[in-house]
């Protein structure tokens, strides 16, 4: 048996115990929910075509316009209509439009002759969008590696407080057991993002939301190889972080470098990202690049060769911090005794390998 | 000596923690179909020469071998070991981290299924077996755990303190199946400090003292090698006459009753003679060393 087989066997008992696990479980169908409500919901909410009530003569128009009409005897029904709420605006002689308290910006353009537009720069997204889309990566990134990352380590210290960790040891590389994990925990997080990914594309399509499909497409294109090295970079320091302690209790002392690593970028890509400077340099910081990269893209900004760059700083800080991780995780897996401190673990160096 | 093709054989082992030498030249053997106790005061050095064996640690100079080869990972993958501080996963069924753990000493699924349903048979967890393990009394999370160790069918067996805290029921299980292996002809390998039960199960011993071999060897070669001429004597009155017999140094008098060490190369038969002169001799025998005394002389 060499390592790679070790490290699938490693890999497919965490998942398997993660299946079976119910908060792991609850969390997806939350998460779940929610990609399905945000994609499905504003569409519907925002109703279809708005209903005008107007007298016969007057509605050619707007059917035309693909608007409803409802058919009045009279400009008093018409009022009428509108104050009862049978119809959200009204057509009156003038002609007047009558509304509530809402301007109905399709029922004027209805009546208007519009200039010509030209739109200087056509890529550019809906302000709404323009906020919620970066919010949704930072988050998914933030809760995915903090999840999964929390696992990992875990998974670490359930073995050195059993102690099984030494029968463990005894039968297979360290080195499989810490790949075996980090494997396990890409797979399940790539796999709860990609159901996520798939509930919010299947909700965006029956919603009827297919630009904003094809404006997101590059950046969750891009989002991916980002999110992989970003999470293989935050889950060694989750690692290292659970080898240096024996009992769950104490995983917050270590564990505060570690999510000051996830919360800063996260903080700083929510409230900066409409400052391009700050968001130029967080693109390349390999701890908020996972995210304000395929932002950038996202929101036009970026060029090809920026993304290839950055990507390149993040795979070397990743493959570093997981070549760091593995160390301090050999070097304090058989410390059953008190905390380690990473200066120990860095140089001991226990085992054979 | 025996031929070299099946003893684990320890040779000119040394380890050192930081400043701290703990083991120094630590060699012996572990013979095939031969049970071997192994041991020593606490911080003596059997846990750690144990993970050495193990693979667990390494060691700074000196070499550990198996039927003539040195240990890489692939024959430590075929031994079978228990370490001092035990334990599983606390939310996995007995037979699922059985299985676990004989596919990650190389079993294939099938196999592996199979040899944990005939241990867990073995040692009576077949009906608990679907069980999570945090849900079985202590003595059964012990019988889980030798299952644990033997699922491979192991070739060589390291078991460092197998029976503390064990159940006399689950000290019976192991015993039991120790003594199989063995006779099916792996070394066994098992520390304890327990010395009245490495007494009891040992063909051959094995002494450690601040990190250093004091002594090794079967059973009946030790006890002889540390016999002294010693003697006991039980007469109907008092026995202090002896003090005044020529060779005779007294241990212990308590009335009739005396033992008594003769000086080297004195017979014993005089002594009795004059003990019959006296009156009746209820007793009279030599006294071979308990293996705590053994060790107490030895680690000295």
């Amino acid at each position: 048996m060499n390592v790679m087989q070790a490290t699938r066997l490693v890999a497919a008992r965490e998942i398997r115990v993660k299946l079976r696990d119910r908060t792991f479980l609850i969390s997806t169908v939350v998460f779940l929910l929610i990609a399905a409500a945000a994609t499905i919901l504003p569409p519907m909410l925002s109703g279809g075509p708005s209903t005008v009530a107007v007298t016969e003569a007057a509605a050619g128009p707007l059917r035309a316009a693909g608007l409803e009409v409802l058919a009045v005897p009279d400009d008093a029904a018409a009022e009428q209509a509108v104050r009862d709420g049978d119809a959200d605006a009204a057509v009156v002689a003038g002609p007047a439009v009558l509304a509530m308290d809402d301007a109905p910006g399709d029922v004027v353009s209805a009546l208007s002759t519009e200039p010509p537009v030209r739109l200087l720069n056509p890529d550019a997204v809906d302000p709404v969008v323009a906020f919620l889309v970066p919010f949704a990566f930072a988050f998914i990134f933030f809760l995915t590696s903090q999840t999964f990352g929390v696992q990992i380590a875990q998974s670490i210290i359930e073995e050195k407080q059993t102690r099984i960790v030494e029968i463990l040891v005894a039968a297979v590389p360290v080195r499989a057991l810490l790949a075996g994990k980090m494997l396990a925990g890409t797979i399940l997080a790539l796999g709860q993002i990609a159901l996520v990914a798939v509930v919010a594309v299947a909700g965006m399509a029956f919603g009827d939301n297919g630009t904003l499909l094809s404006l997101l497409g590059p950046a969750i294109g891009w989002f991916v190889p980002f999110f992989l090295l970003g999470f293989v970079l935050i889950a060694s320091m989750w690692a290292a972080a659970g080898a240096l302690v024996n009992r769950l209790e104490d995983i917050g002392g270590v564990s505060m470098p570690v999510q000051l690593a996830v919360m800063l970028p996260f903080f700083a890509v929510i409230f900066l990202n409409d400052n391009v400077t700050a968001m130029r340099v967080l693109s390349y910081l390999p701890f908020s690049s996972p995210t304000a990269m395929p932002l950038r893209l996202f929101n036009g900004d970026a060029a090809g060769w920026e993304l290839v760059v950055s990507l390149a700083l993040l795979l070397i800080t990743a493959v570093g911090f997981l070549l760091a991780g593995a160390r301090v995780y050999e070097g304090s897996l058989l410390r059953t005794n008190g905390r380690t401190s990473i200066r120990t673990a860095w140089r001991e160096r226990e085992t054979l390998g | 000596m025996y031929a070299v093709t099946n003893v684990l054989r320890l040779d000119g082992v040394d380890r050192s923690f930081g400043d701290r030498q703990v083991l120094r030249n630590v060699s012996f053997d572990v013979v095939a179909g031969r049970m071997t106790g192994f041991v020593g005061g606490n911080g003596a050095g059997k846990t750690t020469t144990m993970r050495i064996i193990l693979g667990v640690l390494a060691a700074d100079a000196g070499q550990v071998s198996w039927q003539g080869e040195p240990l890489s990972r692939d024959v430590r993958r075929r031994f079978g070991y228990m370490p001092e501080e035990r334990g599983l996963y606390p939310k996995m069924s007995v037979r699922e981290q059985v299985t676990y753990l004989g596919q990650l000493h190389g079993l294939t699924a099938d196999a592996a299924r199979r040899a944990t349903d005939g241990l867990l048979e073995r040692v009576g967890l077949a009906e608990r077996g679907n069980d999570l393990l945090d849900t079985l009394s202590l003595g059964n999370q012990q019988r889980a755990q030798i299952a644990a160790a033997l699922v491979h069918d192991p070739e060589v067996l390291v078991l460092d303190e197998p029976f503390s805290g064990l159940d006399p029921l689950a000290v019976d299980t192991v015993v039991g199946v120790l003594r199989e292996r063995a006779a099916a002809g792996a070394p066994v390998l098992f520390s304890s400090h327990q010395l009245d039960v490495v007494e009891r199960l040992c063909d051959d011993l094995v002494i450690i003292a601040d990190g250093s071999i004091r002594a090794a060897g079967s059973r009946e070669q030790l006890r002889s090698a540390y016999t002294t001429p010693r003697y006991e004597l039980v007469v109907e009155t008092d026995a202090g006459w002896l003090r005044d017999h020529p060779g005779v140094s007294l241990v212990d008098l308590d009335g009739a009753r005396a033992v008594f060490d003769l000086a080297a190369g004195a017979d014993d038969q005089p002594v009795l003679r004059a003990a019959l002169e006296r009156g009746p001799v209820r007793a009279f025998r030599p006294v071979t060393p308990t293996l705590a005394e053994i060790f107490r002389e030895v680690a000295k």
